[in-house]
C-alpha cells in the first residue's frame, strides 16, 4: 500500500509543479489525438453520410464492414501500419515510421470507422422524408447536406468524442508506429507502459491520473449531451 | 403566360421501385388557381405521384412541364423545386424555433432578411400560432407542429403547394380545425395545390377536382360530386361510399328511365342504358330506407323485402346489411334501429329512389343472365 501511497503524492507533486516533461507528454497526445480526430471526423463523417444517403449494390456489406472496424484492436492497426510504413514497404520512402505522423496516421484508421458508423446511424435515424422536405423548401445538394448535418449535430458531436476517446486511450499502435521517442513521439500511454516497466510508479500514475482526466471529460460531455438529447 | 394554359403537365409519368412500376399517369394537368385532390387507398401511389409532380423523385420515364416550358435539365428541376414546396405527413419541423422555421425556405432561396420577418410574421398569425414563433419546435404538439409545416410552406407563396395527408396524423378536432384553416389560407391566397388524401370528404372540402388512384394510375378524374356522384367503376363507387354494387342487366330503357334486372328483382333506376346491356347498380347505403311494411304511396320506386343479415355501428349510425335476394346496406340512426327493432333475421323492408341509383355501364361479358330475369 506504502508504494501506491508514495505513488500519489509524487505524482500530484509532478502535476502541481507542472512537470515540464509530463506537460510535454500530455500536450503532445492532445495534438496528435485532436488531430487524427479532426482527420477521421472529415473522413469518416464524409463517407457516413454518403452511405446513408445513396443506394448502391453491396451497401449493406460495406456498412457491417465498418460496424466491425468501430471495433478494430489498435494493436492490428499498428502491425499493419507499421509493415505499411516499414523501410522496404509500400510507403517506405516517406519516412514516417517513428515520427509524430505515424502516429496520427494510425490514430486516424482506428477513429474513422468509428465516427462512420456513427455518422451513418445518426443520418439514418432522421425521418426519411426529412431530406425531401429540405430540397422542397428549395435547398441546393450541398446546402441539404449541411442541413442534415445541424439536424443531426448532437450524434455527430457524440461521434467526434468516442473516436477521440477511442485514440487518446489506445496504447498498442502509438508504440508500435510511434516507438515512444523521448520528446518526439511519446503519449500518454506509451509514457505509462514505459514507467511502469522502470518501476517509477510515481510517474506512471502521474500519467495515469491526467489520462483519465482527459477520458473522463470527453465521456462526461458526452454523457451530458446524450442526456440532454432524451427528453423529448 | 395564357391564363388557359396549365400551370403543371405530366406526360407519360413512370416510376419504378426496384424494377416493379408503381405509377404509370399518361397525362396529367393542373391548373392555375385550382386545388386538386389525388384520392386512393394506401398504397395507391398517392405520394409516388405528389414528389414526382414536386420533382422530388425521380420518374423512369416521361416528364413535366411548368408553365408550358420542359423541366429537363437539373438546373430546370432545382429552379423549379423553388417556386414551389411541399407539406408532408409529418410536420419535420427542424430542431430550433418555431420562427427559425418558418423562415427556413426563405433563407433557403435568399430572400432578404427585412421581407421574410414580416412574412413569417403574417403566416404565423393567418395559422394561429403567432404565440409560438419563440418556443422550440420539438415541444410542440402534433396540432401545432403541423400548423407551423404549412405556414413554413405559406411563407414561400409557392407556385403550387403539394400537400401529402397532412391531417391523417392528427385526432379529429384538430384536424377539422385545421382543415377550415388550410381551406381558407388556400382560398386567400388562390394558391394552387395537389392534396393528397385517402379521405373523401377531406378532398370534398377542399379541391375543387378529384382523381382517383387505383394501383398506380388514375382511373377517374372530374369536379368532386362527378366523382362522388358518377363513379366509372366498381373499385371508385366502393371507395366513394357506394357499398351497394350490384350486378344487373337492362331489361326495359326509355324515356329517361330503365330497369335492371339484379338477382330475381328488378330495380329501377334514371338514365338510358341500351337494352340487355350488363350494368352494375349502385347505391348509397344512406339512401336506403327500411319499412317493417312495404309503404304506400311513397315515391321511392324501388321496394324490396328482405332479412336483416348483420348490423355494425357507423360513427353514430348504424349499417344494416340485408339480403333481399340480392347484398344491400342501409344507414339507420340508433332511434330506427331501436322503433324497427332490427336484429338478425328481422324481416323489413328496403327502398330508394330510382334517382338514388347509379349505374355503371359494365364491358360486355357473354354469360347470359337472362335465366334470371322474371
Amino acid at each position: 500500500m506504502g508504494l501506491i501511497w508514495e505513488g500519489i503524492k509524487k505524482a500530484a507533486e509532478l502535476l502541481w509543479t507542472l512537470d515540464p516533461e509530463v506537460l510535454g507528454i500530455t500536450l503532445f497526445s492532445l495534438k496528435v489525438s485532436i488531430l487524427a480526430t479532426l482527420v477521421s471526423l472529415v473522413l469518416g463523417g464524409a463517407a457516413g453520410m454518403a452511405i446513408a444517403l445513396s443506394r448502391f449494390p453491396g451497401r449493406r456489406l460495406l456498412i457491417s464492414v465498418i460496424n466491425t472496424g468501430m471495433g478494430l484492436p489498435p494493436v492490428v492497426v499498428g502491425l499493419f501500419v507499421t509493415i505499411l510504413l516499414w523501410r522496404n514497404g509500400p510507403l517506405g520512402f516517406m519516412e514516417m515510421l517513428y515520427t509524430p505522423s505515424a502516429i496520427i496516421l494510425a490514430q486516424t484508421v482506428i477513429a474513422t470507422p468509428i465516427i462512420a458508423g456513427i455518422s451513418l446511424a445518426a443520418i439514418q435515424q432522421l425521418p426519411a422524408d426529412l431530406r425531401l422536405q429540405i430540397l422542397s423548401l428549395g435547398a441546393s445538394r450541398w446546402q441539404m447536406l449541411r442541413m442534415l448535418a445541424t439536424e443531426a449535430r448532437l450524434p455527430l458531436m457524440a461521434a467526434v468524442m468516442a473516436g477521440f476517446g477511442g485514440v487518446i486511450s489506445e496504447v498498442g499502435a502509438s508504440i508500435m508506429v510511434g516507438g515512444n521517442i523521448k520528446g518526439s513521439t511519446r503519449v500518454l500511454t506509451t509514457a505509462t507502459v514505459m514507467e511502469t516497466g522502470k518501476g517509477n510508479f510515481d510517474t506512471a500514475i502521474a500519467l495515469s491520473l491526467i489520462l483519465m482526466v482527459l477520458t473522463f471529460s470527453v465521456n462526461a460531455v458526452l454523457t451530458h449531451i446524450q442526456q440532454r438529447d432524451r427528453p423529448r | 403566360m395564357n391564363p388557359e394554359s396549365p400551370l403543371l403537365e405530366a406526360q407519360d409519368l413512370s416510376v419504378l421501385r426496384g424494377g416493379v412500376q408503381v405509377l404509370e399517369v399518361p397525362a396529367l394537368v393542373l391548373r392555375a388557381g385550382s386545388v386538386l385532390a389525388l384520392i386512393g387507398p394506401n398504397g395507391s401511389g398517392k405520394t409516388t405521384l405528389l414528389k414526382a409532380l414536386a420533382c422530388l423523385e425521380e420518374p423512369a420515364a416521361g416528364g413535366l412541364r411548368f408553365r408550358g416550358r420542359p423541366l429537363a435539365s437539373r438546373a430546370d428541376r432545382e429552379a423549379y423545386r423553388k417556386e414551389v414546396t411541399m407539406v408532408f405527413q409529418q410536420p419535420l419541423l427542424f430542431d430550433t424555433t418555431v420562427a427559425r422555421n418558418l423562415d427556413a425556405g426563405l433563407r433557403l432561396r435568399g430572400v432578404p432578411g427585412g421581407d421574410r420577418e414580416g412574412r413569417v410574421l403574417a403566416e404565423a398569425r393567418r395559422f394561429g400560432i403567432e404565440h409560438l414563433l419563440g418556443r422550440q419546435a420539438r415541444k410542440l404538439s402534433g396540432g401545432e407542429a403541423q400548423r407551423a409545416s404549412l405556414a413554413r410552406a405559406f411563407v414561400l407563396q409557392p407556385q403550387i403547394l403539394f400537400l401529402d395527408e397532412p391531417f391523417s396524423a392528427l385526432d379529429p378536432p384538430t384536424r377539422e380545425a385545421l382543415m377550415d384553416d388550410l381551406g381558407a389560407a388556400l382560398r386567400q391566397t388562390r394558391t394552387t395545390a395537389v392534396l393528397a388524401t385517402h379521405d373523401r370528404m377531406e378532398a370534398l372540402q377542399l379541391a375543387d377536382r378529384m382523381s382517383v388512384l387505383h394501383q398506380g394510375r388514375i382511373i377517374q378524374s372530374g369536379t368532386g360530386p362527378e366523382v362522388i356522384n358518377q363513379p366509372v367503376n366498381e373499385f371508385v363507387a366502393g371507395f366513394v361510399g357506394m357499398e351497394t354494387v350490384l350486378p344487373g342487366r337492362v331489361t326495359a330503357s326509355g324515356m329517361g328511365l330503365c330497369r335492371v334486372a339484379v338477382a330475381a328483382m328488378e330495380v329501377e333506376a334514371v338514365g338510358d342504358p341500351g337494352l340487355g346491356e350488363a350494368v352494375l347498380v349502385c347505391v348509397r347505403p344512406e339512401q336506403v330506407t327500411l319499412s317493417l311494411h312495404a309503404a304506400a304511396g311513397t315515391s321511392a320506386r324501388n321496394s324490396f323485402p328482405g332479412t336483416v343479415t348483420r348490423i355494425v355501428a357507423r360513427g353514430p349510425f348504424f349499417k344494416v346489411e340485408l339480403d333481399c335476394g340480392f347484398w344491400i346496406a342501409a344507414l339507420v340512426t340508433p332511434r330506427s334501429l331501436e322503433e324497427l327493432a332490427l336484429g338478425p333475421g328481422v324481416a323489413v323492408v328496403a327502398s330508394f329512389k330510382a334517382t338514388a341509383v347509379h349505374l355503371i355501364k359494365q364491358p360486355d361479358c357473354p354469360v347470359e343472365v337472362s335465366g334470371r330475369i322474371r
